[in-house]
């Protein structure tokens, strides 16, 4: 096959070249007369908030979709004209992979490389390569749909490899999957670049974007930018900012500094808070205010997310009308959650093993880990979805396990994939959650209309949830989830797949309830939503291996040369010391 | 519990809406009952009518030409094929142009002459058993007319035997069918509302929503029967309706208490789909579920073959499905006038049958819970 195709080196042919690309459905663009080249032997980002048109560019260039107008050859070969070539020399890996999760990870393996009509037998070789590469060599038996979400992504990527293909499609690779998967990853694209292939890395974490070699930046189905990551970043120079250790409170600051006029996007830092100054906005403003509350104000290296939201004219204001519109919170406990030595085995495997921190009223606390390491079994044991083999979970100082309707009544909850009855209207919808958290008549209408005011749902009120764009979505579950004002709030990955202007606006919220005494219990796999935390516990391995403020754990990372170590690094930094000490003993199986 | 709780009205509510906002549920709830109804009444009829049937005639005296000329005149008889051979039935039967042969010896006439004996040798389609017994059935009363003329002869004795079916005196199939299908299909439709119901709100997280909410289990398991129940009774009352007026089925029976033991089958039969509910993870599980569950409960309960035929241990099973109960109930209130103690009599094991499955669903739910 490599044949056919000019090497890398002898010549700087682009491996897909794009011109005048235009798709429809119905009415809607999904892509605007898109013109744009992805090189080989380098890693390029596909970057854009939800429903930028990402997906749809992905299969025109695999050739699964035809365009509207104008054209994509991929390695000279037209993908309307020359369709069967483009399966032989590009491999596309869609945001849920077609594993056939009644096969183990070899059988799938195996079938991959038989419908690609490859020989299996003399494939010995290359399937060890994988293998050692996606470290899924110790589990070739076990089943893929047992498998966690890392090691499924890395099995898709292997089948997805088997072909050697020449363009690399990956569409959200990295969704769900945890940091340390995520590295992995990241070695195994990295290592087809250094063979010369093509890579198109599609994502809506944008500190993926800025790990990348060239970016395509799509914003409604058009082409905001297009380049090295570098490029974008360069414009913010002096405009990306720190404001440390403020002696007010950091959400109150950060929602201040939002409110400023010259300020076009701010997120919290651990104990910082971190703003980026508008286009040709002087430093005035934010010196004032850094003043005011006693911060040290200094220049950050800009990061790609800030080049991003600048770019799409800045981010929400400060100021949440959710948190508005509520009464200060009162609890019966000043904990508003406990857990004490929970533990939760499922036969012989242990999920959750002795468990037990403290969340004070008013705290924002996350909870992290790798996938399969229990969070979820932690999580769901204190909100009483799952009962503990041993130990106690206290919602407001009430025993779940015990729980009667009064306790459920204090907590809400937000499920992972905004879980929505996509049979009911929007405004079904929220009448349901309003009529099972018992709310009625008058006090029922407000608060619906309030919700449906806050978030921005009159147009969408006789849809469907399921026709919802992401964002839409994730507004309208909060809204159901927040409806009958609980004072402590549980979010499972509330931000999963939403692009960042959207997270923006959820974590405005969140702040302003914060403020006013709502206590939030937070799972996520963003690193950058783990700052926001007052405190983080990591859990690994159904152990809690680590519990502190963001700060002090990045600081435990701050070894060997790394002066300032980002969340994610931290965060690997103390997964590998407890491999470390485990080395001994072969560690369990967890991606 | 109270009934007029915020909590039970909103989901109530909201269990309806899921059923009726949604193109495929209301395609399911009204398509298969009219289309059953329809086809399970009109082409699956056990009646036999147009059949061939092939007759040697080795005898030349008279009575052999009556028996034929009876076979040919009977009104199920589509064609009488004339065979000169053994041989030639035996092609006839390979290649079924015919159901049955009929062979007359030739001394058939020579025999009832003399006052003895004669003989018929009828050879059947085993490959066709269902209708060769119902054949049979059908020469044994030809037989049976031919005997009655030659009993008048001197000198014959026979026997002369008058058959009268009570409550349906011509054995009209659809009299037993139609009225039957209204006790199936309102399982079958009950089955898959209910089944269906958890095992959606599990496929897409909103049970995880549900059980995170004040809501007590009691309360999912009554907003659970509520739609079903409505559906439920709608149907069995249409196929009641289609039956009394559109098939003209003799109504006999108590309407009240046929209509109290169509509410308890049905709170029976949700029990039942929520248990299987509760073991499913998808929709997909769940309408397996109900057929896997559906089908052995409509082959034993009485409705294709006698539960009385059925080896002993399933006779005992068989008094665990409320539809064997209930079709006693519905099939006595069309044809025979069922009297209150009899209707009592099937309608106690189908309480006690709710009584334990939704127990178990709720100790389902609330096991979830914790």
């Amino acid at each position: 096959m490599s044949a056919t195709v000019p090497h890398p080196e002898t010549a700087r042919v682009a491996a897909v070249e794009i011109a005048g690309l235009t798709k429809r459905f119905g009415h809607t663009e999904a892509l605007r007369s898109l013109t744009t080249n992805i090189y080989p032997g380098r890693l390029t980002g596909l970057v854009g908030p939800d429903g930028a048109g990402k997906t749809t560019l992905m299969r025109l260039m695999a050739g699964l979709l035809t365009p509207s107008s104008g054209t994509v050859r991929v390695l000279g070969f037209d993908t309307v004209r020359n369709a069967e070539r483009i399966s032989e020399l590009a491999g596309y890996m869609p945001q849920r992979f077609g594993l056939y999760e009644d096969l183990s990870v070899m059988e799938n393996l195996d079938l991959y490389a038989q419908l690609r009509g490859l020989e299996s037998d003399a494939l010995k070789e290359h399937f060890d390569r994988l293998l050692t590469f996606t470290r899924l060599g110790p589990f070739t038996a076990r089943l893929a749909g047992r498998l966690s979400g890392g090691m499924k992504q890395k099995l898709g990527l292997a089948c997805a490899l088997i072909s050697s293909p020449r363009l690399l499609l990956l569409d959200e690779p990295g969704v769900g999957v945890d940091p340390v998967s995520r590295q992995d990853l990241w070695r195994m694209v990295h290592a087809q670049t250094a063979e010369g292939v093509a890579v198109v890395w599609a994502t809506a974490y944008l500190d993926e974007a800025e790990r990348c070699d060239t970016v395509i930046l799509l914003n409604e189905g058009q082409a905001e930018f297009a380049g090295p990551p570098g490029e974008l970043t360069a414009t913010l120079t002096q405009r990306s900012l720190s404001l440390s250790h403020p002696k007010q409170d950091r959400r109150v600051v950060l929602s201040r500094a939002l409110n400023l006029a010259s300020i076009c996007d701010g997120v919290i830092q651990g104990s910082s808070v971190r703003v980026v100054l508008r286009q040709g906005a002087g430093r005035d403003e934010i010196d004032g205010l850094a003043n005011e509350v006693g911060a040290e104000i200094v220049p950050v290296a800009p990061r790609f997310e800030d080049g991003f939201i600048d770019l799409l004219g800045g981010g929400p204001g400060g100021t949440s009308a959710l948190a508005e519109s509520m009464a200060p919170v009162t609890l019966r406990s000043d904990l508003a959650v406990e857990c004490r030595e929970l533990t939760r085995r499922f036969g012989d495997f242990v999920a959750a093993d002795h468990v037990s921190f403290q969340v004070e009223k008013g705290e924002i606390f996350g909870l992290l880990g790798p996938n399969g390491a229990g969070k979820s079994t932690t999580f769901k044991m204190l909100c009483g979805l799952l009962k503990p083999t041993a130990g106690e979970a206290l919602v407001a100082g009430l025993n779940l396990r015990t729980a009667t309707s009064d306790a459920k009544s204090q907590l809400g909850y937000m499920a992972q994939k905004f879980s929505l009855y996509g049979l009911l209207s929007v405004q079904q919808n929220l009448e349901f959650s309003a009529g099972v958290y018992g709310l009625t008549g008058a006090a029922k209408r407000t608060r619906i209309a309030e919700m449906i005011e806050i978030f921005h749902l009159q147009g969408y009120l006789k849809t469907s949830p399921e026709d919802l764009p992401l964002g839409y979505k994730q507004r309208l579950a909060l809204a159901c989830a927040v409806m009958h004002q609980p004072p402590v709030l549980f979010l499972d990955e509330p931000t999963s797949g939403v692009d960042p202007i959207t997270r923006r606006e959820f974590w405005t919220h969140i702040n302003g309830m914060v403020r006013k005494g709502v206590t939030v219990l937070v799972t996520t796999h963003f690193m950058d939503e783990a700052e926001y935390c007052d405190r983080v516990a990591l859990m690994y391995q159904a152990k809690m291996i680590a519990l502190d403020a963001p700060d002090a754990l990045k600081g435990k990372a701050a070894t060997g040369g790394r002066e300032q170590p980002s969340m994610e690094e931290a965060f690997i930094h103390l997964i590998e010391s407890v491999d470390a000490a485990y080395a001994a003993a072969p560690p369990r199986a967890v991606a | 519990m109270n009934w007029r709780s915020p909590r039970l009205t909103a989901q109530i509510r909201k269990e309806l809406l899921s059923v009726l906002r949604d193109p495929k549920a209301r395609f399911v709830l009204i398509g298969p009952p009219v289309f059953q109804l329809l086809i399970f009444s009109f082409a699956a009829t056990l009646d036999l009518t147009n059949v061939d049937i092939a007759v040697y005639n080795r005898d030349a005296g008279r009575w052999g030409y009556e028996l034929v000329a009876r076979l040919g005149a009977a009104s199920f008889v589509h064609r009488l094929r004339q065979a000169r051979s053994s041989d030639e039935i035996r092609g006839m039967i390979d290649r079924r142009e015919v159901i049955a042969a009929i062979v007359i010896a030739e001394s058939f006439s020579g025999e009832i002459g003399a006052l003895r004996p004669a003989k018929v040798q009828v050879i059947f389609d085993g490959r066709r058993a269902n209708g060769a017994q119902i054949l049979l059935g059908y020469l044994n009363t030809i037989m049976g007319g031919l005997n009655a003329e030659l009993s008048g002869q001197p000198g014959a004795i026979r026997e002369s035997l008058a058959v009268r079916h009570w409550f349906n005196p011509n054995l009209i199939y659809r009299w037993f069918i139609v009225p039957s299908l209204g006790g199936i299909l309102v399982m079958f439709v009950t089955l898959l509302v209910t089944s269906l119901s958890i095992a959606r709100e599990r496929e897409l997280g909103t049970f995880d929503q549900l059980l995170v909410s004040p809501c007590t289990p009691t309360e999912i398991i009554v907003a659970k029967i509520v739609p079903a129940l409505l559906i439920g009774t709608t149907l069995g009352l249409f196929m009641a309706t289609a039956g009394i007026f559109g098939f003209r089925i003799p109504f006999t029976g108590s309407f009240p208490l046929l209509l109290a033991s169509l509410l308890l089958f049905i709170v029976s039969i949700v029990g039942i789909g929520l248990m299987i509910s509760s073991v499913c993870s998808t929709q997909q599980q769940a309408i397996l579920g109900t057929f896997t569950v559906g089908v052995p409960a409509v082959l034993m309960s009485g409705f294709a073959t006698p539960v009385e035929n059925m080896p002993r241990v399933l006779q005992w099973l068989a008094q665990a499905i409320p539809l064997k109960h209930y079709l006693i109930i519905l099939q006595g209130s069309f044809l025979k006038a069922l009297p209150p103690s009899e209707i009592f009599a099937h309608a106690w094991p189908m309480a006690v049958i709710a009584v334990v499955t939704l127990s178990a669903a709720t100790f389902f739910v609330r096991g979830k819970l914790q």
